[in-house]
Order: structure tokens, then C-alpha cells, then sequence
């Protein structure tokens, strides 16, 4: 069995750290400032419930993180990668190497030096496979936890059975994937995870429960009653959300669109489940003019309506992707670790908060 | 400092017995081992606190919560190399373990040329009541409390018929007792309280569609906590103002930001100003001291001495080459971050009413979705929902839209700053109307 990380060396963890800084600042002269961290834990749990219930867990979660400011003149610009997962330090001596990290935050940086205003107002989206899945989390994953639909106070609440996405849509919520951040065994109740189907090819089919909502619903227990910590109450939370591979191809969709934006890394988002308005922030999107993908952009923050956004994606590339393993839930003040995923899809309109004004519409003082 | 307050009426309704000088014991000998195993400065925090929380739903207890929790850490320095840690094991053996292990990592971290705690000469503390802690936050019996969670939420349903569902009304109340030991030979501690009331009602139109919003009062004694009434009111309020919302279109307009939100925008100078942020260029303001980075207008102030205040610290910048400005705020471990004091933009001579007046078409935002600030660039572009200003008056509610532009320049076109200046947390700002962004809808 290998050695958990918590055991491992610490001068083995603070190498880690000093190579993403060696290899972030190697990559290009304009990098002015970079800032690595690594940070991982062991957490074991114990469940013993009124009902018989008695559960034992290991949980290991560890992330390595790059950051880095590039400068030019006047402009300036950052970027950011990371991941992990419940894993050991050998993870991050393969593939997922602190160089990878360290590049890929340089890339953005620097990339963010030349990004002009993004566009604001409605257009076509194209969402780059992985962490953009985020869109999922929050226009749909939220609203789907089932103490909302209890109190009837989500946007999604009576609609088991409508269609509230495109038939190309199959959402999924896994908590038994191997190793990934957002996985766990068993849920902070006990409950085994598992793979739940909360869209099926565009129908609504169910929500994500803990014992509570199961009990109070009449519905399964579908393992998603977690907590941050003993000190907190559970409630539904995700685990790792994803959309299901489709048939078309990633560069098919770039060349569908005529005027639009192509986002593929995003920060964070967040979500009213009562009136279904979510939004997330692209921090790489470059626009898409007839067909080819062109200039970068300014991030700008996406907007738009969990309820509906789905039955507007047009098409669902098979390069389904999870994120690297750095993804953080809040909901009611508590933090669990989540993970995400997506194929490249294109969603036929969004709204988009640039500042670049539109040929179209708009009024002045 | 109040230290002869006995709290054994505070603590009425927990069993556990209280230990006064236990935390300060605890964490002057955490010090002594820290410099005998050789460290050459050491620094202790503990902490200890009790909780009460509870929600109501449609007139039933949702969940109630009450807790209290003890924590310590210490960061020890061995020359310019630095570590913490911290601990809610208060054991013999938990105690040593923490303490042994921040020993042994303070020998392998980089030496940090400005590390170091404070010079005793910038410790102090002020003096006279800062009227940071009162009893009786804890002095409803466990029914009343739950009444007023219950009573916040019938005041927001009774309010109008088409609020017919609600995520709750609820009741909080804490307090909180800090101690701060180093081995420069200071040692000092204070006490906090807080008690909160808030509502969140749930409207629904005939077509059916949703919205939500809340409100909420917030003090550090009970007596100067608002009505449950009154809260709930101007909850409903809020929320049936969303009813029928609609997407806005693309514009470039006036917008002007209630209270709430222009506290939230106000914070981005507080992180913009952050020396640890300017210091890594990692701010929109980093060189930009004694420069102009916003209109006349604009004048922020942070004020960690207010009685009274949520900001208000007892005591609290080498590497900039400047003083410190008593702005260190921390958890436990690690270095302390910097935190605000109670932290404010000053207000300005008229009314909301008055400013949004002066609006041929506009927006007024009631809320923000999401962050989507970027503190490096400037760069600023956030979800929003609202009321549409056309001339000179809120008409509809819009949602589904976002407003954006570039903090640089935001701070310049504050064209206005209203009088409506209040207190709710440490971070306040009065309603205030910024030109040159764009608001992207349709």
C-alpha cells in the first residue's frame, strides 16, 4: 500500500513547490511573480447513527497549485493551474508533474497580456472539455440537491420527468470515481456513494438526497448527504458532476459558429436556485469569427438560466474531460471538495459580460 | 478589556464549566517551551467561543445548532525562518505535538529578510470600553430565541400574498474570547459578541416563477438588535420588488448601487490596498501610493477603533518600508493577513432618491452573482439583478444581466456618493452611482 501523503518527507513536498517557481519563471522573462503552494491531509471519520449505521473511512486529499503575474509595460496579466486528488506524492511525479502545472499557469498569464475587451450581450458559447463543467455545478447541480426541491424552493422543483435539457444531454453525479477529488466511499452519513442520473438525454430524472431529504421525500438516499466537518450539519452536496461524451467533433463545433465567444478555463461561478440565475467567470476565452477561433479576451463573467440553458446546447463533443482536482462547493457556509467535467460543447446562446460594446441595441445618458 | 466580568450568567445554559485564565496559562507556556526548544521569537493565539444558531421554516424549527469550540496556535521564528501551527487539541501530548512540529518546520522554511512580530514599541492596546461585548446575547431563553427566528419570518409572509414560501427566518448569537501572547512579553485578550435576526421569504408570480431575497439585522448586543418585525418587512419587501423581472438590454448607462453592493465593491480597494497584494504587484494599485486612483468624490476610511464596531480590534509592514497600520488579522496559523478594520466610504450630502432623479435611463443594482474580479488587471465583470431607472424612477425588476468595466477606472467615475451611510458588518458604503460601464443583457 502506498504511503499516504501526510507521511511523506516534507523537503519531498517543499521540491514540489520550488520546482513550479524554477519552471514558471524559465518559461518567459515577462513572468514577474509566481506563487506556488502545496497542501494536502488525512482524514479519518468514523458514522455511528440511531439507525445501525456504522462507517469508517480514510479520506487523503492532496493539490499542488501554481499562480503566476505577468507584466509588459502597463499591461499585466495572471494565470493559474493546479490539481491533485485523494492521491499520494507520486501522482505528482508523473504526468501532473509541477512543470505541467507551473507551464500552464505561465501560459495564461502571458496570454492575458494581449487579451482585448471581451464582447457583451448575447451570443453563441463554446465551452472547452474539463473545468468549464462548472457550468454544470451551477446552472443545474445545485438546483438538483434535493433539500431545495423539499422546501420547494428551486427553480427545478415538480419538473422530474420535463425535459429541462437538450436530448444530447446526459448529466451525471459520481461519487465512486477512483482517486478524483470530489470522490468518496461513503457520504459524511455512512450512505455508499454512487453514480446517480440526473439528466437522461434531456429528462429530468432525479435529485441528489441525503437521509433527510430521502426520508422527508420518500425518495432513494443517493449517498449525497456530506459535511465540511463534524462541527457541521449535512446536507445534499455533489461530488464529481459531469456531462456524459457525445458524437460530434470538438473542432466541428468552433466551425458552427459564426460570431461567438470559445471559453475553456474558467474561475468560479454561483447560482439563485429560487429564480435559476447562475454565472460563471471564463479566465481564458478567445472569440470565435466565422468559424475560427481568433483574438483572446478579457475574462468576462457568463450569465444566464439553469432551467433552460441546456435544451440550447446544440452539440456535444466526445472529448469528455473531469477537471485537474481543484474544485471547492460552498453552500451554506460549508466547503466539501467537488470535482467537474464536460465535454467541448457549444450552447447557442448566453449571455456574456464584456464591455465591447455590440453592433446591436444599447442606449446612453 | 473586561476582565472582572464573571460569565457564568452568560453561560447559563452551558454545562461546561468555563476556565478564566485557562487560554492565557495555556498560551504563555506555549511561548516559554517555544523559546526554550530554541526558538529566538514566538507568537501564541487561542481561542475559545460558544455558538447558538437557529432556523425556522414556515413556522417549524429547521435546524437548530449550538456549539462551542477551542482553538490555539503558535508561530515560532528561528532568526528569519518562520512556521505555525495550531491545534484544537488542548491535551498534554496535543499541545507538545503542535508545538514540536512548528519547531521542527521553522527549521526548514526560506528565511524571509522582513519576518519577525512586532517591535515592542508598536504594541499597545486602547484603552476604555470599546463596548465590543455584551451578555446579553445569550440572555433569551432558548424559546424566545427560536420565537424570534420565527417572528422575522411570519412579519416577511404576512407581509404580501404572493409570498407564500420561505427558506426561513433565523437567529444567531455567538461570542468569542481571544488571547494573544508573544515573547516580546505581551499579553493580551478580548472578548466579542454578536447576535443576528434575518429573514428570507420567497415570492411566486401567477405564472409561477420564483424569486428570493433577504434581510437581516446584525449587533453585538441584543438591545441594539432590530425588531424581528421590521426585519422581516423589509425582506418581503425586497423580495416582491423582484417579482416579473426581465432581461435588460445591452447598454452603456449610468449605474448606480445600493448600499449592500456598494459595500462589496468598496472591498476591492481594501484588497487592492492589502501590502501583502501590493507587495507580490499582484494589485491594480501596487505604486500607485500618493497618486489619484479615484474621483473627489471618494474618501475610504478604516477605522479598527470604533465602540462598538464589527471591525474593532484591541490591537492589531516591513516589507513595504512603512509602519504598520495595526491592520493584522489572522486565524491561527500562518502569517497574519490583513483585515479590515471597520472600513468605510464617506458619505456624501443627498438622498438615493435624489441621485437616481438625476437618471434619464439607467440601472440600480440590488445584488451580485458571483466574484469576477480580476485584482491584477482591474479587470471587472459581475452577474447582477435590479430595478430598471427611466426617467428618474425605479420601474421594472431586471435579472440575467451583468455589468462591467475596470476598476482603474470605476474608482474615477464615481460620480456620486449619497448620505445613506450604515452599518451592517465592518465593511459599509452608502449608495453610490458609477459612469462608464456596461451592462450586458439582450
Amino acid at each position: 500500500m502506498t504511503l499516504p501523503s501526510v507521511d511523506a518527507e516534507i523537503t519531498a513536498k517543499v521540491e514540489l513547490v520550488m520546482r513550479i517557481d524554477g519552471a514558471a519563471r524559465a518559461y518567459d522573462p515577462r513572468i514577474k511573480e509566481v506563487r506556488a503552494s502545496y497542501a494536502d491531509e488525512l482524514r479519518n471519520i468514523l458514522v455511528a447513527t440511531s439507525d445501525g449505521t456504522i462507517a469508517e473511512d480514510s479520506q487523503p486529499l492532496a493539490r499542488l497549485n501554481a499562480s503566476c503575474i505577468a507584466k509588459s509595460g502597463e499591461q499585466s496579466g495572471r494565470g493559474s493551474a493546479g490539481g491533485g486528488g485523494r492521491v499520494a506524492l507520486d501522482f505528482f511525479f508523473g504526468e501532473k508533474s509541477p512543470e505541467y502545472f507551473a507551464k500552464e499557469a505561465a501560459r495564461q498569464a502571458i496570454l492575458q497580456l494581449d487579451a482585448r475587451e471581451a464582447p457583451a450581450g448575447e451570443m453563441e458559447v463554446v465551452l472547452g472539455s474539463g473545468w468549464p463543467g462548472v457550468l454544470l455545478h451551477e446552472a443545474v447541480g445545485h438546483g438538483l440537491e434535493a433539500d431545495f426541491n423539499r422546501k420547494k424552493t428551486s427553480a427545478f422543483a415538480g419538473l422530474v420527468g420535463r425535459r429541462v435539457a437538450s436530448e444530447k444531454c446526459t448529466v451525471v453525479d459520481n461519487g465512486t470515481m477512483p482517486w478524483r477529488r470530489g470522490s468518496l466511499n461513503v457520504d459524511d452519513e455512512g450512505q455508499p456513494t454512487q453514480e446517480t442520473v440526473l439528466i437522461e438525454n434531456g429528462i429530468l430524472k432525479g435529485y441528489l438526497s441525503d437521509k433527510l431529504s430521502s426520508k422527508l421525500m420518500g425518495i432513494a438516499d443517493t449517498g449525497n448527504g456530506r459535511r465540511e466537518s463534524y462541527e457541521h450539519i449535512p446536507m445534499p452536496r455533489m461530488t464529481n458532476t459531469y456531462m456524459l461524451a457525445g458524437q460530434d467533433d470538438p473542432d466541428d463545433i468552433v466551425r458552427s459558429v459564426k460570431h461567438g465567444i470559445y471559453a475553456v478555463n474558467f474561475g468560479g461561478g454561483q447560482v439563485d436556485i429560487t429564480n435559476g440565475k447562475f454565472v460563471f467567470s471564463a479566465s481564458e476565452a478567445y472569440m470565435i469569427e466565422d468559424g475560427k477561433i481568433t483574438a483572446p479576451i478579457k475574462g468576462a463573467t457568463l450569465i444566464g438560466n439553469g432551467p433552460d440553458v441546456l435544451t440550447r446546447v446544440s452539440m456535444v463533443g466526445h472529448d469528455l474531460k473531469l477537471d485537474e482536482g481543484v474544485g471547492t462547493c460552498g453552500k451554506d457556509g460549508q466547503a466539501v471538495p467537488v470535482g467537474v467535467g464536460i465535454p467541448t460543447i457549444k450552447v447557442d446562446r448566453l449571455t456574456v459580460g464584456g464591455t465591447a460594446r455590440k453592433d446591436t441595441g444599447g442606449f446612453m445618458q | 478589556m473586561s476582565e472582572t466580568q464573571t460569565i457564568a450568567s452568560a453561560q447559563a445554559e452551558n454545562k461546561t464549566p468555563r476556565l478564566e485564565t485557562d487560554l492565557k496559562e495555556i498560551a504563555q507556556d506555549l511561548v516559554r517551551r517555544a523559546m526554550t526548544g530554541g526558538a529566538t521569537a514566538a507568537e501564541a493565539v487561542a481561542r475559545e467561543g460558544d455558538e447558538f444558531s437557529t432556523t425556522v421554516r414556515l413556522g417549524q424549527v429547521e435546524t437548530l445548532k449550538e456549539s462551542g469550540a477551542r482553538s490555539i496556535g503558535v508561530r515560532v521564528f528561528f532568526g528569519k525562518r518562520a512556521a505555525s501551527t495550531y491545534s484544537s487539541d488542548f491535551s498534554r501530548e496535543g499541545l507538545e505535538r503542535m508545538l514540536k512540529s512548528a519547531l521542527e518546520l521553522a527549521k526548514i522554511t526560506s528565511e524571509d529578510p522582513f519576518g519577525g512580530i512586532p517591535e515592542a514599541r508598536q504594541l499597545g492596546s486602547l484603552s476604555g470600553a470599546l463596548d465590543l461585548y455584551h451578555e446579553d446575547v445569550y440572555s433569551l431563553p432558548g424559546e424566545a430565541r427560536i420565537d424570534y427566528a420565527r417572528r422575522a419570518e411570519k412579519a416577511a409572509m404576512d407581509f404580501d400574498p404572493r409570498i407564500k414560501n420561505s427558506e426561513g427566518g433565523s437567529f444567531d448569537a455567538a461570542t468569542g474570547r481571544k488571547v494573544l501572547v508573544n515573547s516580546h512579553g505581551f499579553v493580551g485578550e478580548y472578548r466579542r459578541s454578536y447576535c443576528s435576526v434575518a429573514a428570507i421569504p420567497i415570492a411566486q408570480d401567477e405564472k409561477g416563477n420564483m424569486q428570493r431575497d433577504f434581510w437581516f439585522s446584525v449587533a453585538r448586543s441584543l438591545a441594539k438588535l432590530e425588531s424581528a418585525e421590521e426585519v422581516g418587512k423589509v425582506a418581503a419587501q425586497r423580495t416582491v420588488r423582484r417579482l416579473g423581472a426581465r432581461k435588460a438590454k445591452t447598454a452603456h448607462v449610468p449605474v448606480i448601487f445600493d448600499p449592500m453592493v456598494s459595500a462589496s465593491i468598496l472591498e476591492h480597494i481594501f484588497e487592492g490596498v492589502n501590502g501583502d497584494s501590493v507587495y507580490r504587484g499582484a494589485s491594480f494599485l501596487a505604486g500607485k501610493l500618493g497618486q489619484k486612483i479615484a474621483g473627489d468624490t471618494v474618501t475610504v476610511i478604516d477605522d479598527g477603533t470604533m465602540p462598538g464596531g464589527f471591525g474593532t480590534a484591541t490591537y492589531t509592514a516591513k516589507k513595504l518600508g512603512l509602519e504598520t497600520t495595526a491592520n493584522a488579522s489572522r486565524g491561527l496559523a500562518g502569517t497574519p493577513g490583513i483585515g479590515p478594520g471597520n472600513y468605510f466610504l464617506q458619505p456624501g450630502a443627498r438622498t438615493p432618491k435624489q441621485m437616481i432623479a438625476d437618471v434619464k435611463e439607467g440601472l440600480y443594482v440590488t445584488e451580485f452573482l458571483g466574484h469576477g474580479a480580476n485584482l491584477v488587471t482591474g479587470d471587472y465583470s459581475r452577474g447582477a439583478s435590479g430595478l430598471w431607472i427611466s426617467g428618474g424612477e425605479l420601474t421594472y425588476p431586471v435579472e440575467e444581466i451583468t455589468v462591467a468595466g475596470n476598476l482603474k477606472e470605476m474608482f474615477f467615475h464615481i460620480s456620486e456618493v449619497a448620505n445613506d451611510l450604515e452599518f451592517r458588518g465592518s465593511v459599509a458604503a452608502p449608495t453610490i452611482r458609477i459612469d462608464g460601464l456596461t451592462v450586458g443583457g439582450e
